[in-house]
């Protein structure tokens, strides 16, 4: 038996806007603010986008191809968010755009444009990775910062969550060193209010 | 000056030792600034991908790489495993083995070149049936792992003329004969992997001949070797840094293949290169532990003592062919008489490497899950045949402290309450609930560990140590023996570890970590203590065996006037810091010493629901005690516990690798189908550090492995005793649920 065959479909190969195949209908080097929604628009190569990260307006280049992800963490350096399932299905790569938890692995570059991205970075002042240190909801800590903001955005909807409310709501995230216990305990602790640290 | 004595305060006097504190490194984890491996953005730098082999057996014939170097971006295409033009085909017998890689300017570009990798392939017969043991002998694909008979000497010994195996025979069908109680079965448990969140790989540059390498390990002061050995270089040559890492489990010892083709490319293009594994990759091929499945036959007394046990295992450590090793099956307990038989599989698999407490989970599920079929073959309860048997066990001394635990953990569980015969469960609709027990043993004791302490004139006081925090809390033990010892708060003390160039400590496997780290850092706080207590002395005109350091202070015990301040103190020593190093070697000092010791035992239960309708298992509550010896830091030692019963959950009812029956691809190689548990899905855990003050007193014993052992065997014994169906292999999906109990209806 014998078979030729590459590398099977790839959703970055299909999405792919550097290569040649790039020529045709090509608005390189477009600037896109807000509303990139309201007409149709066909974009290829690399273009300037222009948002909010952490309270700070940014421009960044990206491709059609190009993940949240991959841009705050190589043109911005912001690293908090993890790449774990290109998916999301993990939940290491959560990030809020415009209050709203999203996985950055699978969300586009181009698609975030003109809105507000808040990494787990910017919540050092914040309760909730205090109220993880205190009930040490971290070991290796790679699914952290991920857990962290998603927490930060389960709050912010229920802030009196139920101890059921809590199980049923963040399942989103997935811990290998077995953080969960921890977890619960640092978010009922929010959630009564209880000083932590 | 007088020869240090090495030793822990006693219990009454510690300020530190034995607390609860927080994490050193918990605020830079949880607001996501600590950089990993991967986080590490070097100037300049190329991403690597690579393509992994689709086939779990094939040879590859070639490879054509032209399309990839033709795409924007891609600046090296590299061989690895795949034949370079001109070669010979190569096997391959694992599926996602590393063919070519890819170096480009970005993550894109990088996955794009990979994609336009053309590669021929001649497609081989795979094998990846490791539990089926008839079909793996057809194909020529068993291999003898060893076995052996022990016979309780009250037998007495073949007669001269006899021959020893039919001897051996007729004794063995005579225990079975004169068995009150005999149990047949078969049980197992998947292969499963390492998963570690953050994948496997390295962020590297060369500085000249030097190489830097920023490696997600568990083995810092071990892994420059690996480089310098496969690149040709001297270890000094090769610095290797990791200040934190996603994720180990016992599969990041070594730098592997792709960190040594991470370096050549490097040296190539003259720029820095981040070569991490994608998320199929890490599971496919960066670490696994091996499958077991045995067929066991047991006999009994008329009081549930397991008299004689006959075994034969097998499973797959992957396509070298090993499986659980003969020689921990059967696990904690170890009738009179006994045969076993291992048989490994080689199966088209990546080869397995160390997991959590090498064997133990395996073997505890193999055996333990015997020894309750036995409690219910009898009608008895379950707790009663475990307390039963403790007086066969490896380790006979230890009988005491597990009826002890046993105890302890039946009233955390509400054991009296919950209890009922195995299949007997009260039914609330279709939901049945069962409670299950299994025990658990490790050794745990400290690795090679040097320090360094520099104590500054200034008072100021840093360590440096080439070991490395897998999220244990290492970094937070270093910091609370210097500063329990030099009577410091943790914050006065500056603790350096993960890097090569530091002195050297082992590498973190077999729960070793905590006690090398012990051993060196209160060794050399206590050394440079007696040095200031000397300088101390001669100032204060007392003789420094009176002095204690105590709450930033050195004093004179009974005096309260006469004390220096911790600053005062350092002021005596010079203008150059001093400096003291210290080594513990496992052995020149030996396994116990006055400040670490090995060998604990723990026990696990497990209280769980079963939908019989669904098949769907949930669990109640879960209970862990555990001996632990001397515990250095109570919060990061619980939550240690913590994950290990999550784990124990993840093996029984979620994880395990799924091979293709025709292809042998390892299907669900993703997280969304490798399925691990959520927040939701763990039920109530209870955590007891058994510490009796005659534990205390034997030092200090690592915590990572112990509590991950016996998780499984519990949840499969209340299982069992929910629905009064043994269900045969784990991880218990609800498929698996449903067919035994079908089978078992007939
Ligand atoms: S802390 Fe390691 S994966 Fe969650």
């Amino acid at each position: 038996m014998s078979q030729s065959t590459s590398k099977g479909f790839s959703r970055r190969e299909f999405l792919r806007g550097s290569s040649a195949a790039a020529a045709a209908s090509s608005v390189a080097s477009t600037a896109i603010g807000q509303d990139t929604a309201v007409a149709p628009q066909v974009v290829t190569g690399e273009t300037s986008i222009t948002l909010k990260i952490n309270g700070e307006s940014k421009t960044a280049k990206v491709e059609p191809r190009t993940t949240l992800l991959d841009m705050l963490r190589y043109q911005f350096d912001l690293t908090a968010a993890k790449p774990v399932s290109a998916d999301g299905s993990s939940g290491a790569s959560t990030v809020l755009v415009d209050g709203r938890p999203v996985m950055a692995s699978s969300t586009l570059a181009l698609s975030v444009a003109g809105k507000e991205i808040t990494t787990c970075e910017s919540l050092v002042d914040d309760e909730v990775p205090r109220a993880f240190v205190e009930h040490d909801a971290q070991q290796c800590g790679f699914c952290t910062p991920g857990f962290v903001v998603a927490v930060r955005a389960f709050l912010n909807q229920h802030p009196d969550a139920t101890e059921e409310q809590i199980l049923a709501g963040l399942n989103g995230n997935i811990c290998r060193c077995g953080t969960y216990a921890n977890v619960l305990q640092a978010v009922v602790s929010l959630v009564k209010g209880e000083q932590n640290g | 000056m007088a020869e240090v004595q090495y030793s822990w305060p006693e219990n009454h006097k510690t300020r530190l030792l034995g607390k609860r504190v927080n994490r050193l490194d918990g605020m830079v984890k949880s607001a996501g600034t600590a950089k990993y491996t991967y986080d590490i953005n070097l100037p300049n730098q190329l991403i690597v991908h690579a393509l992994g082999c689709p086939h779990a057996h094939c040879r590859v014939l070639s490879v054509d790489t032209s399309a990839a170097e033709k795409v924007p971006g891609v600046v090296l295409v590299k061989h690895i495993k795949a034949p370079k033009a001109g070669e010979d085909p190569v096997e391959i017998e694992a599926d996602g083995t590393l063919l070519v890689a890819v170096a480009a300017e970005s993550e894109a570009a990088a996955a794009e070149g990979v994609a336009k990798l053309k590669v021929e392939y001649e497609l081989l017969e795979p094998f990846t049936a490791d539990d089926d043991l008839e079909a793996a002998e057809a194909k020529d694909r068993t291999r003898p792992r060893g076995g052996g008979i022990s016979l309780d000497e009250a037998l007495g010994e073949p007669g001269d003329d006899e021959d020893i195996e039919e001897w051996e025979e007729k004794q063995i069908e005579k225990l079975f004969a004169d068995a009150d109680y005999v149990v047949e079965g078969d049980y197992g448990i998947d292969a499963i992997t390492h998963c570690c969140l953050e994948p496997h790989g390295t962020t590297l540059h060369w500085e000249g001949d030097r190489l830097k390498a920023h490696l997600s390990t568990q083995n810092v002061s071990g892994t420059d070797d690996g480089f310098a050995g496969a690149l040709n270089l001297t270890a000094d040559d090769v610095d290797v840094h990791c200040d934190y890492i996603g994720g180990g489990f016992g599969s990041k010892f070594q730098p592997n293949y792709w960190g040594i083709a991470a370096a050549e490319i490097a040296k190539a293009t003259g720029r820095p290169v981040k070569f991490m594994l994608n998320r199929e990759q890490e599971l496919k091929v960066a670490g696994n532990r091996p499958s077991g499945f045995v067929h066991v036959k047991l006999g009994a007394d008329e009081s549930g003592v397991v008299q004689i046990w006959d075994s034969h295992h097998w499973g797959t450590s992957g396509f070298n062919g090993s499986t659980v090793s003969v020689n921990s099956v059967p696990y904690v307990f170890v009738p009179k008489n006994y045969r076993r038989k291992a048989t490994g599989i080689a199966t088209n698999n990546e080869p397995s490497v160390a997991w959590r407490a090498p064997n133990h989970p395996q073997a505890c599920a193999l055996t333990q899950t015997a020894y309750d079929d036995l409690a219910a073959k009898m009608q008895a309860d379950s707790l009663d045949i475990f307390l039963r048997n403790l007086e066969n066990i490896d380790s006979p001394e230890k009988a005491p402290l597990y009826a002890e635990q046993l105890r302890i953990a039946a009233d955390l569980i509400n054991w009296q309450r919950h209890w009922h015969p195995h299949g007997k469960s009260p039914r609330k609709g279709s939901v049945v609930e069962g409670l299950g027990i299994a025990i658990h043993t490790w050794g745990g004791a400290a690795n090679d560990s040097d320090c360094r302490l520099r104590i500054h004139p200034d008072g100021g006081v840093e360590s440096y140590c080439g070991t490395q925090d897998l999220g244990t809390g290492t970094r937070t033990v270093c910091a609370m023996v210097l500063a329990e010892t030099l009577g410091l708060p943790v914050e006065a003390v500056k603790v350096n570890i993960g890097s090569s160039t530091f002195p050297f400590s082992g590498a973190s496997g077999g729960s070793t970590t905590v006690g090398a780290v012990s051993e060196s850092h209160r060794r050399a706080a206590q050394d440079a203590l007696a040095q200031i207590f000397e300088l101390v002395a001669k100032k204060l005109e007392v003789p420094a065996d009176q002095l204690e350091a105590a709450g930033g202070k050195i004093s004179v015990v009974g005096y309260s006037d006469k004390e220096l301040t911790w600053k005062q103190a350092c002021s005596l020593i010079g203008i150059k810091p001093l400096e003291v190093n210290s080594s513990y070697k496992r052995q020149q000092q030996g396994r116990t010493t006055n400040l670490s010791s090995s060998n604990v035992g723990g026990c696990q239960m497990a209280h769980v629901a079963v939908d019989t309708d669904t098949g769907l298992v949930k669990i109640k509550r879960m209970v862990a005690v555990q001996n632990v010896g001397l515990i250095i830091n109570r919060k990061t030692a619980e939550s240690q516990v913590y994950g290990a019963l999550i784990m124990s959950i993840a093996g029984a009812l979620f994880e395990h690798r799924i091979n293709d029956p025709k292809t042998g691809v390892f299907v669900n190689s993703q997280m969304d189908s490798y399925r691990l548990p959520r927040l939701g899905d763990i039920g109530e855990l209870i955590v007891h550090l058994h510490e009796p003050e005659s534990e205390r007193a034997r030092g200090v014993i690592g915590l990572g492995e112990p509590p991950v052992i016996s998780g499984c065997a519990a949840i499969s014994n209340a299982v069992c005793n929910a629905t009064g169906v043994r269900v045969p292999t784990l991880p218990f999906t609800p498929k698996r649920v449903l067919d035994a109990m079908r089978t078992a209806k007939g």
